[in-house]
């Protein structure tokens, strides 16, 4: 009357749908709590999901139920002290300690917030929802190659460091016994016949004479079998493999002067969140370099990067200074893959930006990889971009873009990397 | 049952195997029959703690329709057992023919027994004879009726769209509770039927509808349409009442409503029928495994894991404790069937005195009589006795808002125990316990708006969120609602409106 069914390799994901139309229905306090969120996080910290929080009324099924007041009796276990006619104090926060069964907060109804986790593919999906993220290609970017020598095989000839013993005892134990296999047969077989001549009662002297000397001519080619010969020798062989390189460094340069406010930096942030999203699929290691400037450059961590208020004016030509500095310093060009996102607002003093073209067109386009320009702006181009605009022409590694508002964040992100791809 | 033969003991894992849970239950049920429990065929399912979550969310259908709300109490399940703030259930049961049970992986085999014992023949048996059961669930239907539903409503989804189907499940879900006939027998509910009457109903339905609102008002006697109301008679089950009259609603939508509350009316002998459920299966899971060990059929270390298990499941916070969340309806259900043994057994003085009629009967009979006529309310205020109010030290408080304390209003002692066993049974009143709102009359030959009733019960008050609730009415309704209240002096006072 009984059967027993092993339901354990059954999907488990009976309640994903469930989840999908919560998420669906909640998506704008999620993505809320989403673009909240990002301030909190790091640039580089995107193989995480996230926690998501929302207000826990918004997500409450109301119903009819009964509310607090009125005439109510109850009947409670465990009664150490009380008499019929006792009178007790209403215990304080509606009917805490007194009442049972839940007409307290039946309904759930708090002002806890209802948080859980949404996973990482969820969480980019919210991010650049509006963005129209579509699957990211790997695109086949210009990577530097460096050469690693791997082993690859054995050779007769080579320098004396790189001689196999194992390899050579075996060739010269393999050429001892093909040489000397026949011999030692002959061998073996003449001193049988020795012995038995010896064994006779009468040795026959004459032949005695002539097995001696056989033997000893026998014996001694054996002996003339080389232990090693030079024929024997092995030696290590190593080639030299190309290896693309798989060290990145991207630099970030923001304007940070009184200009810049959060929204624009928050707008950056997202660019660069891409651009290392973007890397990271590229590269295994992309390290950040962070340089923000007003009138002078300062190479600070991620949290000073956005967050720290500056006031002042601008001159772009410092930030391009120190990355060529660092650059000179810690990112020999030959070992590492160099990228570098600049973004401003457009501001700088005018007579700086011819400044800044030349320094990006001889000391720094000429060593990276690719060089991004976003200006965050809604009012037209100042000097900066026109100059900017110029060097475009004869650099195939720069690009510059303007961004508005978030929405462009994510087409103008295809529109420089579309560019290098072609 | 006192002859005892010797037997070797069944091993007692710690892990299971399907073998071994075989041997286990062909035990268990050789036994549950020497007590005569009468089940439904037991289809065992052992599944996983992941898989244990998701049937949590779905509140224990197998097959469930989609919807966000069981979406977010499957990530509300998920936080909390991740964070360990609480563990899964051992088992979950479901009440159909044949009876679903689910056993969790991760149990020991001791584990896996006792839920069998709880489950498969505790609930199952109470499932199959009590006449709550009986009369409002049809549990070979049940499973074909779920089916149907999600059939039916991921067809309108397809054919509506999403968001329409949600809105509409939104709406019926906030009424849900107002979805039950109290007092007609329904219609048992199955599958084959429901799809070939489906369609003819959508039709027939909507004509009805049409008719009733195709009244043009009739200029000739205006003195006469005042009297008349629409309906008669209040009605109780709002959901019907929508699914019946509400003048926009299109077919499928009628057959929203319907699905809804013909699960609500599948869940409704469940709610009150938790202390003498629990109280009926932790009793015989006890008794059974017992039965058992004193056969030599399993040995002390499993005998042991099960009390320990046991006790946990029957304890009772006392009401200072910081566990305290109400009566434990596991540890009062399990020491009143417990109790009424006794007093079928070993019957004291004050028995012969309380319960004349059951002290020194047959004991089994008599608890199984009680469990097949009885749900909580009337259970306690039959069979609750003097000696559990004794030994849990029950106590009645008296909480009314016009006093500035609290009064003790029974202990337990000889005066207190009949106030105190209709207290506690009234405690268990779904009427006391969910507002009393009723359909009042919808104007049909006006504006063709819907008026509900409250009436509240010792002036206890409406929850002040209700005017979320008449927004879902409004919706289903389709045109003003209005909710009023009738105080103890006769007079009206309008709560609320929607639109406002």
């Amino acid at each position: 009357m009984a059967h027993f069914i092993d339901r354990r390799l059954n999907g488990k994901n009976k309640s994903a749908v469930n989840r999908q139309r919560f998420i669906r229905r909640y998506k704008q306090q999620i993505k809320q709590a989403v673009s909240d969120a990002i301030s909190k996080r790091s640039v580089t910290d995107i193989n995480n999901g996230e926690k998501v929080s929302i207000p826990g009324k918004d997500i409450t099924e109301p119903f009819f139920h009964q509310g607090q007041g009125g005439h109510r009796e109850r009947v409670h276990p465990g009664n150490d002290q009380f008499s019929p006619g006792d009178k007790i104090k209403r215990p304080q926060g509606g009917q805490g300690g007194g009442s049972g069964q839940g007409d307290a907060s039946a309904d759930g109804e708090g002002e806890d917030e209802f948080v859980f986790s949404i996973s990482k593919d969820e969480y980019l999906d919210l991010l650049f929802e509006d963005l129209e993220l579509p699957n990211l290609k790997k695109n086949q970017l210009d990577k530097l190659v460096q050469y690693k020598n791997v082993r690859a095989g054995f050779r007769s000839e080579g320098v004396p460091t790189n001689i196999d013993i194992v390899r050579s005892l075996q060739g010269s134990l393999a050429r001892r016994v093909a040489m000397t296999a026949g011999k030692k047969r002959e061998l073996h077989e003449l001193e049988a016949k020795l012995a038995l001549v010896e064994a006779e009662p009468v040795p026959d002297q004459h032949q005695l004479m002539a097995l001696r000397e056989q033997i000893e001519l026998l014996e001694k080619r054996i002996g003339a079998v080389p232990f090693i010969d030079s024929f024997d020798l092995r030696f290590r062989n190593f080639q030299k493999r190309p290896e693309p390189t798989s060290k990145a460094v991207m630099f970030c340069l923001m304007d940070v002067s009184g200009s810049m406010d959060q929204a624009t930096k928050d707008m950056a942030k997202r660019f660069y969140i891409l651009l290392y999203m973007f890397l990271s699929r590229s590269y295994k290691n992309v390290e950040v370099v962070y340089i923000r400037h007003h009138t002078q450059a300062k190479e600070v961590d991620e949290q000073e990067f956005f967050y720290s208020q500056e006031t002042g004016g601008t001159i772009v030509s410092s930030a391009l200074k120190m990355m060529a500095d660092i650059v000179k310093d810690r990112y020999n060009p030959a070992e590492w893959n160099i990228y570098a996102a600049q973004a401003s607002d457009g501001d700088n003093w005018a007579d700086d930006s011819p400044q800044c073209a030349d320094l990006l067109a001889q000391q720094i386009l000429p060593f990276v990889r690719y060089y991004a320009y976003i200006e965050i702006t809604p009012r037209p181009h100042q000097s900066l971009w026109l100059e900017y605009e110029k060097l475009q022409q004869s650099f195939d590694n720069f690009a510059i873009q303007p961004i508005r508002q978030v929405a462009d964040i994510y087409p103008v992100f295809r529109e420089l990397f579309k560019k290098q791809a072609a | 049952m006192s002859s005892v033969e010797q037997k070797q003991p069944l091993s007692d894992g710690p892990d299971w195997s399907f073998e071994l849970l075989g041997q286990y239950q062909a035990e268990i049920e050789r036994v549950a029959k020497l007590y005569k429990l009468d089940t439904y065929p037991n289809q065992i399912e052992v599944i996983t703690a992941e898989q244990m979550m998701d049937a949590y969310s779905s509140v224990g259908m197998p097959i469930g329709y989609n919807h966000w709300s069981y979406g977010k109490k499957f990530i509300q399940t998920e936080q909390n057992y991740k964070r360990g703030f609480m563990g899964l259930a051992y088992e979950i049961v479901i009440n159909s023919n044949p009876c679903i049970a689910y056993l969790m992986e991760e149990n020991t085999m001791t584990m896996q027994a006792l839920v069998m014992a709880h489950a498969c023949y505790g609930h199952n048996s109470f499932f199959k004879n009590n006449y709550l059961f009986r009369t409002w669930t049809d549990a070979s239907s049940i499973i074909d009726y779920l089916v149907f539903a999600k059939q039916y409503l991921s067809h309108c989804e397809e054919k509506y769209g999403i968001s329409e189907v949600e809105d509409m499940l939104d709406s019926c879900h906030a009424l849900m509770n107002y979805g039950v006939d109290r007092y007609k027998r329904p219609q048992k509910i199955s599958m084959d039927e429901e799809q070939k009457r489906q369609k003819d109903r959508e039709a027939y339905l909507q004509s009805q509808v049409n008719q009733l609102w195709k009244t043009i008002p009739n200029k000739g006697d205006l003195s006469a349409e005042h009297e008349y109301r629409f309906p008669s008679e209040p009605q109780e089950n709002i959901l019907y009442f929508i699914e019946k009259n509400a003048p926009l609603l299109k077919p499928w939508q009628r057959e929203v409503v319907r699905i809804v509350r013909k699960i609500s009316q599948y869940f409704y002998p469940q709610k009150q029928t938790q202390v003498m459920n629990e109280g009926w299966a932790t009793f015989w899971h006890y008794t059974i495994l017992q039965h058992m060990y004193q056969e030599n059929l399993v040995t002390d270390k499993f005998i042991l894991e099960v009390l320990h298990n046991h006790t946990n499941v029957v304890f009772q916070p006392e009401y200072h404790s910081k566990y305290y969340s109400g009566i434990n309806p596991y540890a009062l259900g399990y020491a009143m069937f417990t109790d009424l043994r006794r007093i079928c057994e070993h019957p004291t003085e004050e028995d012969k005195e309380w319960f004349p009629d059951i002290a020194g009967s047959d004991w089994l009979e008599t608890l199984h009589f009680a469990m097949q006529n009885f749900k909580d309310e009337s259970f306690i205020s039959q069979y609750l006795s003097p000696k559990i109010i004794r030994d849990f030290h029950l106590f009645a408080i008296t909480d009314d808002d016009k006093e500035s304390t609290l009064e003790v209003a029974a202990i337990h002692n000889a005066e207190g125990y009949q106030q105190i066993r209709q207290t506690l049974s009234a405690q268990y009143n779904l009427s006391n316990i969910e507002p009393n709102i009723q359909v009042y009359s919808a104007d049909i030959t006006g504006d063709r708006s819907l008026t509900l009733r409250f009436i509240p019960n010792k002036r206890i008050p409406l929850s002040d969120n209700f005017q979320q609730v008449l927004k879902h009415v409004h919706r289903l309704w389709g045109f003003n609602v209005q909710l009023e209240q009738l105080n103890e002096d006769g007079s009206v006072k309008l709560l609320g409106s929607c639109p406002l």
